[in-house]
């Protein structure tokens, strides 16, 4: 099965999406570069609103995650809810 | 015409001999890559072979440590890839060579710095 | 963010619906094909537009809005950065060398694509795809703007950048961007989109912006990261439109899969090509090493490749041609590049020089197949004769593939033995390639590639001499002649970084991190 992954700017707006994808994909992978946060997966990796809610205690716009967003691999899928990468094959 | 337009391609080419003082040669050393691309020269193709090793190759390649112990008569000569006997003192242009041709030499046994080809 | 935003009464996928495809109309004063006259030429067949859908649902509200964030963000990073005199603080003064290279080749690529995807975003009469690339098209101008704007602080203390512009439209190795570009820029919509969207940027944008950044914070130069991860932000949007497209396109018509595989194997190539200039970097110019090219190109191009053509591979598509010897080119083509601009350092407009010995001891055992057999022994030459004061200095003019116009410096896939060579003939004159795969781009449209402007060639036809200067004069001297034309001043933008004017003032100036303290 392929990995799909996401990165983003490692700063303190993004550490709670980091722990929120932790928290939501067991199998998921954290590596950390000068300045990059990178997480991978096998097949699938789901970002949900309401787990970075509770993280950050406010109201979160999903589209907010475009801010630190650096690169991502996989088919899109997106709501107001949540944001999730996978690989059919 | 291939290419897809949304009408008539009329163009013309830059690189016709005409637009050159002399026909255009590449040459290049095998495994010599130090100097890490062929040669752009323009020349008559009524220079001898001889000539090409006596007055273009030492200013072209006499940096190399190993270019002093090539010994020509034993090198390969090739025109693109393909390897020809070489009669030094006919012609470029007798050997087969016009604009925009490819000649490389190869000196077996020197195989650049330290072997690396470079 | 600050500002409270209500709750949308409307779903993300209701707002992107009524902001995109229910915004279209069938026009009555002119025909629909009069008003997107050139959708049709290329032979890509659509039946229904509104089966191509953005994941990402952006809508032009939330785009301002995001985008204005970001902006805010990043300048307050780069004014930080100049303020805080951050070009002291780099790891090293060769590092600057990496700004330069890319403020000549990348930055006025940027801008081309913002004027490639203006006129895509014109011409397609898909409204939901047209507002994407209208999107991109803003965000390449943003790119140019961020990098030049970055740049511009450097380039109050350091040489090589004051020039991009011309440089880029004269200088012989920057041709090789600028036909990339013009060749994009050349094409039609659907192949713009398809090529630059999905085979550049969705391919092989990732080590440029995403692994070379990253070693770029490594050596200190927070403001060059922020730009590259920021704008990479925006190309994840863009390569998300490209791999949409061409899923889209796929289902649409079958005819259309023999166009689209043509697109993908040409702009693979040729965008892999153009990044021979970070494979370059990520080895040779960002003097504290992290990752190698070869694993940057494992982690960003050939691992999420496969994977990509895995799934496509269910609609037809095959890996592009040039696939397998572009996994073969990461041993090579770094220590190929640096090898032919060090020689050539003299016509370039920035500096280079010979590693350090600890840091050809790392490119030794980063690239354990290659760099000891064919790589290491020619700058060890170079070394030596730095010591014994001399140079290699190229002084010929090199011959260039007729499409990607990169010199003839590449080897035959699976050795770093034999310079690659190909030729074919059109219309009565003989072509030269680096590859197969250059040749085939020039066989499939040889009208477009037989007209290409080969620096090499214009100067060896006298066309790159300021007004007035003859060849046949006392004390001519080409070289000299030809940079005077490309507005480069030898010995001060170009040679041996040792002793350069950069070289002098980042020691006067205390710039620069201690290596043994900078280790992490």
């Amino acid at each position: 099965m392929s990995n799909v992954f996401i990165a983003f700017q490692s700063n303190e707006d993004s550490r709670p999406l980091v722990d929120a994808i932790v928290a939501d994909n067991p199998e998921a992978q954290v590596v950390y570069s000068p300045g990059l946060v990178k997480i991978d997966a096998p097949g699938r990796l789901v970002i949900k609103r309401e787990t970075i809610e509770e993280q950050i205690g406010r109201p979160y716009d999903l589209q907010q995650l475009h801010i630190n967003l650096v690169t991502l691999s996989g088919n899109i899928d997106e709501d107001d809810d949540q944001f999730t990468l996978s690989w059919k094959h | 015409m291939s290419v897809a337009a949304i009408g008539s391609y009329e163009h013309s080419t830059h690189d016709a001999v005409k637009n050159f003082a002399h026909p255009l040669l590449y040459v290049a050393w095998d495994e010599h890559m130090i100097f890490s691309a062929p040669c752009c020269v323009t020349i008559s193709l009524s220079t001898s072979l001889e000539d090409v090793v006596q007055k273009i190759l030492p200013e072209l390649y006499g940096q190399h440590p190993q270019f002093k112990n090539i010994n020509w008569a034993r090198v390969q000569w090739f025109k693109s890839a393909t390897m020809f006997t070489p009669n030094m003192t006919a012609s470029l242009a007798e050997h087969g060579f016009t604009h925009k041709s490819v000649l490389r030499f190869r000196t077996p046994g020197l195989e650049g710095i330290r072997g690396s080809c470079g | 963010m600050d500002k409270r935003v209500e709750k949308n009464k409307h779903t993300l996928h209701d707002l992107y619906a009524a902001m995109t495809h229910d915004l279209h109309w069938e026009t009555t004063y002119q025909p629909m094909d009069k008003v997107f006259p050139h959708d049709r030429y290329e032979g890509i067949k659509v039946h229904d537009w509104e089966k191509w859908q953005d994941p990402f649902r952006l809508t032009s509200d939330a785009y301002w809005k995001f985008q204005g964030e970001k902006e805010k963000r990043l300048y307050a990073v780069v004014d930080a950065f100049a303020q805080n005199n951050g070009q002291l603080g780099v790891s090293d003064g060769r590092y600057v060398n990496l700004l330069k290279l890319f403020i000549q080749a990348i930055t006025p690529n940027e801008y081309y694509a913002h004027r490639s995807f203006a006129q895509v975003g014109r011409s397609l009469r898909g409204d939901a795809l047209r507002i994407a690339t209208q999107m991109k098209s803003a965000d390449e101008l943003r790119h140019f703007q961020n990098q030049t704007h970055a740049i511009s602080n450097f380039n109050k203390y350091f040489n090589g950048m004051h020039h991009a512009p011309q440089w880029f439209d004269h200088a012989w190795y920057l041709s090789v961007s600028k036909s990339f570009a013009e060749d994009a820029f050349s094409a039609g919509p659907f192949e713009r989109l398809i090529g630059l969207s999905f085979g550049f940027d969705d391919l092989l944008t990732r080590p440029l912006f995403a692994s070379l950044m990253s070693a770029v914070a490594h050596n200190g130069d927070l403001s060059a990261v922020s730009v590259g991860f920021t704008a990479q932000s925006d190309t994840s949007r863009h390569m998300t439109m490209g791999q949409e497209a061409v899923k889209f396109l796929l289902q649409q018509d079958a005819a259309n899969l023999t166009i689209i595989q043509r697109w993908i194997d040409k702009w693979f190539w040729r965008s892999y090509r153009l990044m021979t200039f970070a494979a370059m970097m990520q080895d040779y110019m960002v003097p504290k090493r992290m990752m190698s090219w070869k694993e940057g190109w494992d982690m960003f191009v050939q691992k999420p490749g496969e994977a990509l053509f895995a799934e496509l591979a269910q609609l037809g598509l095959r890996k592009p041609k040039g696939w397998e010897q572009a996994c073969d080119g990461k041993h090579h083509i770094s220590h190929q590049a640096w090898n032919a601009y060090y020689g050539f350092g003299h016509t370039l407009a920035f500096h280079t020089w010979v590693p350090e010995i600890a840091e050809l001891d790392w490119l030794s055992q980063k690239y354990p197949d290659s760099f000891d057999r064919w790589y290491r022994p020619r700058l060890e030459h170079y070394a030596q004769l730095h010591a014994a004061g001399q140079r290699l200095n190229n002084q010929s003019v090199p011959m260039q593939c007729q499409t990607c116009q990169f010199p003839l410096i590449f080897t035959e896939q699976g050795s770093g033995r034999w310079t690659a060579y190909r030729e074919t003939q059109h219309a009565g004159e003989t072509f030269h390639f680096c590859s197969d795969h250059c040749e085939e781009i020039f066989s499939n449209e040889p009208e477009k590639y037989s007209q290409a402007n080969l620096a090499s060639h214009q100067i060896l036809q006298g066309q790159c001499y300021n007004a007035g200067v003859q060849e046949n004069t006392a004390g001519f001297d080409r070289q000299a002649a030809v940079l005077d034309f490309c507005q480069i001043v030898q010995g001060h933008d170009n040679g041996d970084f040792k002793n350069s004017e950069d070289a002098l003032n980042f020691e006067n100036w205390g710039a620069g991190q201690d290596p043994q303290e900078a280790q992490l």
